[in-house]
């Protein structure tokens, strides 16, 4: 390179040189010299050559504008991720540099800002979920799934785990991943077919002295509610299993929290608290426990707030570290090193903006809007809107077996007409027949419920 | 060079709260209430606060003056390469044609982010050698872990993953290698360092047998040195029936200069926020693929990004894959950032990182060294992005320890480098200036220490009492940590209170 780079100031020659001579070698290559030949000679990169901020900028859009986004069709997806507004003050606020550049804050007394955003996270998270404690983030709901049914293994010291039959089929896969290493055995509970409700005769089979840990979510994956989660935890508390509920932390507003259903972990995907979609990720796992004895397991890590040492000032640092991956090594409660920071930061932002007032004025829109949709779509002829008998929020089944139309047909037909359909489920639960998972939120305005309503009608009478 | 941190002493964002307000501007509801089963309502309200806009946003834009981040200066801490975050990758990503894509929308909508995910899988792939590439990690110990699944779905299929029950890791490795290994299953088999900091071959040899899974390195290792004997170890391992795995969180000065997978190593993660400019985010979120051999290829996370002739897809049927590891397919905006960089940089710009990084570690260690109570343990090597320096010395002369120095470091407005770590270095102080940092900066670094020490060796008081110029001073952890003292949120009394 003749110029000097724009992030790289000592490239101009006239620096290096002088660099050089103080580290007293001729030149850059020296430096590299203890490398074997065999491996250096085979080390030059086959990639293009630069270019400018300019050109790498203008490239990068023309692919990205390739992209249809959910701004530009109406899109009834969820399942796992799921449109939600984000106020731009929450972007703004996850844009100042001195958060955004920053690392885990090792130095406290120079980081307080970010430890005190993340305690104030772990605050909301905890009352949210109506827990004692909650760490200050994983990478999203699966890997939270997975390092609950650790924890619980080794709370426990038993090695089954317990897990509805409906069920994102990513979490699942990955709680397996996570799972198998440890010896931890995943068994299905059944739900009965006609209102999402765990069967209890299975569920006592299911569970047992060898339990570690009974999962369930709310709503569930399908959308649904189910009346008896309270009684599920007593029983497996009753086997002495601990009680996991997932739970969608905007419903929270509204709906019962984990700490009320009896949960003494809860997780979820914090994705909805003021973060974009951005195609899957960076996601926000949240993980919140109760008791002292849980507390010490928790995987991640924990931000207290204390004084300092002249007690001039109050001042947050990062706490039990000793469970660490960097203290503990092999002993640790988790790997984890590098979390989703930021992410939680949006949460906290969001959760501030929102109070609870707002949070549960947004829970009544979004109950509003996938109710309205719900009962827009069961009015069409052969569809079953919802699918389970069953309170729902923002997510419902739309079972197709009456239309003589599959799910993907009728996706494809929606496309054409500017909608995104739902996520089809009959290869993930054939006995559900021809349905899709549909997904409204606030987003969703009456008009473009009605537009869904109106091109699924046309596609029904098109046949 | 003065500093002071800003201190508001702002309260918690409760304390702020007032009844009634509310920083969201509510939509109208156009669709008709629904009531709700008794049963399912929450009973007690979440104890959030309430504020209106003007009062969160102030309260975090403090926050954020009392942080100190790469934008503010030097942040040489070792391993993390704090470089700097080029402004257009953020703004990049800041469209709705990549925050307002779902992750299952129909495959010919996401064309342009595809297009995008294959080629940076393809240049990663180039960069560090080996055959393919997996984006899905979303942190470099997660990738360490999956990398170890992948060793154990090997062992797996070659039928001995009974028998292969051990990873080797050598006792200067990152704390998360050997915690990933145990996550996986594996036993951890810690060996020795040699004398030069490196792996001792000895101790190599006799940890090998036919229990060996593999082996877990840096290389250049934490000491910013680059192992030597890398091809006689690979050879050692593979011999044994080992697998190789090599952490690239010190991949930086490698750019262009070695790859891993001509060391012979089998599987690599790539931290995409420290080597490819991505912003660490206060912690993250970060990205961390992995890459490996032909052989391994199969054994890949689903799913992976394939193309052919006319369009990119994501695919799922890979029936010896160790499955799923996360909730989709991978951090998208910090990848799509990463992909900017690596095309504005290209082949050149990433050989010079590698170059300057190298050059101004190497300048850094000389001139630091120089320093009355410090030295460069292991000396007569060349550094590559990084290197280790002891304050060994003047915490026997003076009492101040790398610690108290640390701190003193940061009322000259410096980050104090990775302190206490490799073990194997006594007062270690691990240094990573990265090639971002211009000589200026690097020297007035060496003016901070210098002064650092003169004050270690007249009025050590100075020092111990560091810092004074940050938003606080010095923070009692025995009390944040003590079970009667420790709050963790606003809600937690502590048994004493």
């Amino acid at each position: 390179m003749s110029e000097t780079h724009p992030y790289i100031p000592n490239s101009a020659a006239s620096i290096k040189a002088e660099m050089l001579h103080e580290i007293g070698v001729r030149d850059v290559e020296t430096l590299f010299a203890d490398i074997p030949e065999s491996i250096r000679k085979n080390s030059a990169l086959k990639l293009h050559d630069s270019v400018s901020e300019m050109e790498a900028r203008l490239q990068v859009e023309d692919l990205l504008s390739r992209n249809v986004s959910t701004r530009d069709i109406t899109s009834f997806l969820g399942g796992g991720v799921w449109p939600h507004y984000v106020p731009a003050a929450v972007d703004e606020i996850v844009s100042r540099s001195e958060f955004l550049t920053s690392y885990t804050p090792y130095q406290p007394e120079i980081s307080q800002g970010m430890l005190q955003a993340m305690f104030e996270y772990q605050s909301m998270v905890a009352e949210l979920m109506g827990m004692e404690y909650a760490n200050s983030s994983l990478y999203d709901w699966a890997t939270a799934l997975g390092e609950a049914a650790r924890m619980a293994s080794r709370v426990t010291g038993r090695d089954e785990f317990v897990v509805p039959h409906y069920i994102q089929p990513d979490r699942l896969q990955t709680l397996k991943t996570f799972s198998e290493p440890a010896g931890i055995r995943i068994l299905e509970v059944r739900q009965d077919r006609r209102t999402g409700a765990i069967l209890d005769n299975d569920l006592q089979q299911k569970i047992s002295s060898k339990t570690a840990g009974v999962y369930i979510e709310t709503p569930s994956y399908l959308g649904f509610f189910q009346a008896d989660v309270k009684r599920i935890g007593d029983v497996a508390h009753e086997k002495g299993a601990l009680f996991i509920v997932g739970a969608d932390p905007i419903s929270l507003g509204l709906f019962a929290s984990p700490g009320e259903l009896g949960a003494d972990i809860a997780i979820g995907e914090g994705q909805p608290l003021g973060n974009h979609m951005n195609y899957g990720g960076p996601l926000l796992g949240l993980f919140a426990c109760r008791g002292e004895r849980l507390l010490r397991q928790i995987p991640g890590r924990l931000i207290g707030m204390t004084v300092t040492k002249d007690g001039s000032s109050k001042a947050f640092t990062m706490v039990l570290q000793t469970r660490e991956q960097h203290i503990r090594r092999e002993k640790a409660t988790s790997n984890i090193c590098t979390n989703e920071a930021l992410c939680a930061l949006a949460a906290a932002a969001y959760l501030s903006l929102m109070g609870p007032r707002g949070l549960e004025r947004l829970d009544k829109i979004i109950l509003g809007n996938s109710n309205y949709a719900m009962r827009e779509l069961e009015r069409l002829n052969g569809v079953k809107a919802p699918l389970f008998e069953a309170q729902h929020f923002k997510e419902f089944v739309v079972g197709f077996e009456g239309t003589g139309l599959s799910a993907s047909h009728i996706n494809a037909k929606l496309l054409q007409r500017g909608i995104q359909g739902g996520i089809p489920l009959h290869h993930q639960f054939p006995e559900l027949g021809q349905s899709a998972l549909c997904c409204v939120t606030e987003l969703h305005t009456r008009e473009s419920i009605d537009r869904l309503v109106a091109a699924t009608r046309a596609i029904l009478e098109e046949r | 060079m003065t500093f002071k941190q800003a201190h508001w002493n702002e309260p918690l964002i409760i304390e702020r709260s007032s009844e009634g307000r509310v920083g969201f501007s509510s939509p109208i509801c156009e669709t008709p209430t629904v009531s709700i089963l008794p049963e399912l309502l929450r009973k007690r309200p979440a104890r959030l606060p309430e504020l209106s806009e003007t009062e969160v946003v102030r309260h975090y834009v403090r926050l954020s003056q009392e942080n100190y981040g790469v934008d503010l200066g030097m942040y040489p801490l070792g391993s993390c390469t704090m470089k700097y975050n080029p402004k257009f990758l953020d703004k990049l990503v800041a469209t709705p044609k990549v925050q307002d894509l779902h992750p299952l929308q129909d495959i010919d909508s996401v064309q342009g982010i595809l297009r995008i995910l294959y080629d940076l899988s393809q240049w990663l792939a180039e960069i560090v050698g080996l055959d393919k590439v997996s984006l899905q990690p979303a942190a470099g110990a997660h990738g360490e872990f999956t990398g170890a699944m992948i060793m154990r779905a090997h062992h797996r299929r070659n039928g001995d993953l009974e028998k292969r029950d051990e990873l080797i890791v050598p006792d200067s490795a990152h704390g998360t290698n050997p915690a990933s290994a145990a996550m996986a299953g594996f036993k951890v088999v810690e060996i020795p360092s040699s004398r030069e900091g490196c792996v001792d071959l000895q101790a190599l040899r006799s940890s090998l047998s036919p229990r060996t899974a593999g082996l877990m390195l840096t290389n250049p290792n934490t000491l910013g040195i680059f192992e030597a004997g890398i091809s006689e170890i690979a050879k050692l391992v593979h011999d044994a029936g080992g697998l190789l795995y090599y952490d690239g969180a010190n991949l930086n000065a490698m750019l262009g200069k070695a790859k891993p997978g001509r060391m012979g190593f089998d599987i690599v993660h790539i931290n995409i926020h420290k080597t490819f400019a991505t912003p660490h985010g206060g912690g993250g979120p970060g990205s961390g693929p992995i890459a490996v051999t032909k052989q391994l290829e199969r054994f890949l996370p689903v799913p992976t990004v394939e193309r052919t002739d006319r369009a990119y897809y994501l695919e799922f049927d890979c029936p010896e894959s160790v499955g799923k590891i996360t909730s989709f397919w991978g951090n998208a905006a910090v990848l799509v950032r990463a992909y900017a960089y690596i095309l504005m940089m290209g082949r050149d710009g990433l050989e010079e990182v590698a170059d300057i990084s190298a050059l101004n570690a190497n300048y850094l260690a000389k001139r630091l060294s120089e320093i009355r109570g410090l030295e460069l343990p292991f000396p007569g090597k060349f550094r590559k992005h990084e290197f280790v320096l002891s304050a060994a010395r003047m915490a026997h002369e003076t009492g101040v320890t790398a610690a108290h120095l640390s701190k003193r470091l940061l009322d000259f407005g410096i980050h104090a480098p990775t302190v206490y770590f490799p073990l194997i270095v006594e007062e270690a102080m691990m240094i990573e200036p990265t090639e971002t940092v211009s000589k200026q900066e690097l020297d007035e670094t060496v003016t901070a220490f210098s002064k650092a020490s003169a004050e270690a060796y007249t009025n050590p008081d100075v020092v111990r009492n560091a810092p004074r110029n940050t938003s606080v001073t010095r923070i009692d952890e025995a009390r944040a940590s003590h079970p009667k003292t420790m709050r963790l949120t606003w809600a937690h009394k502590a048994e004493s209170a």
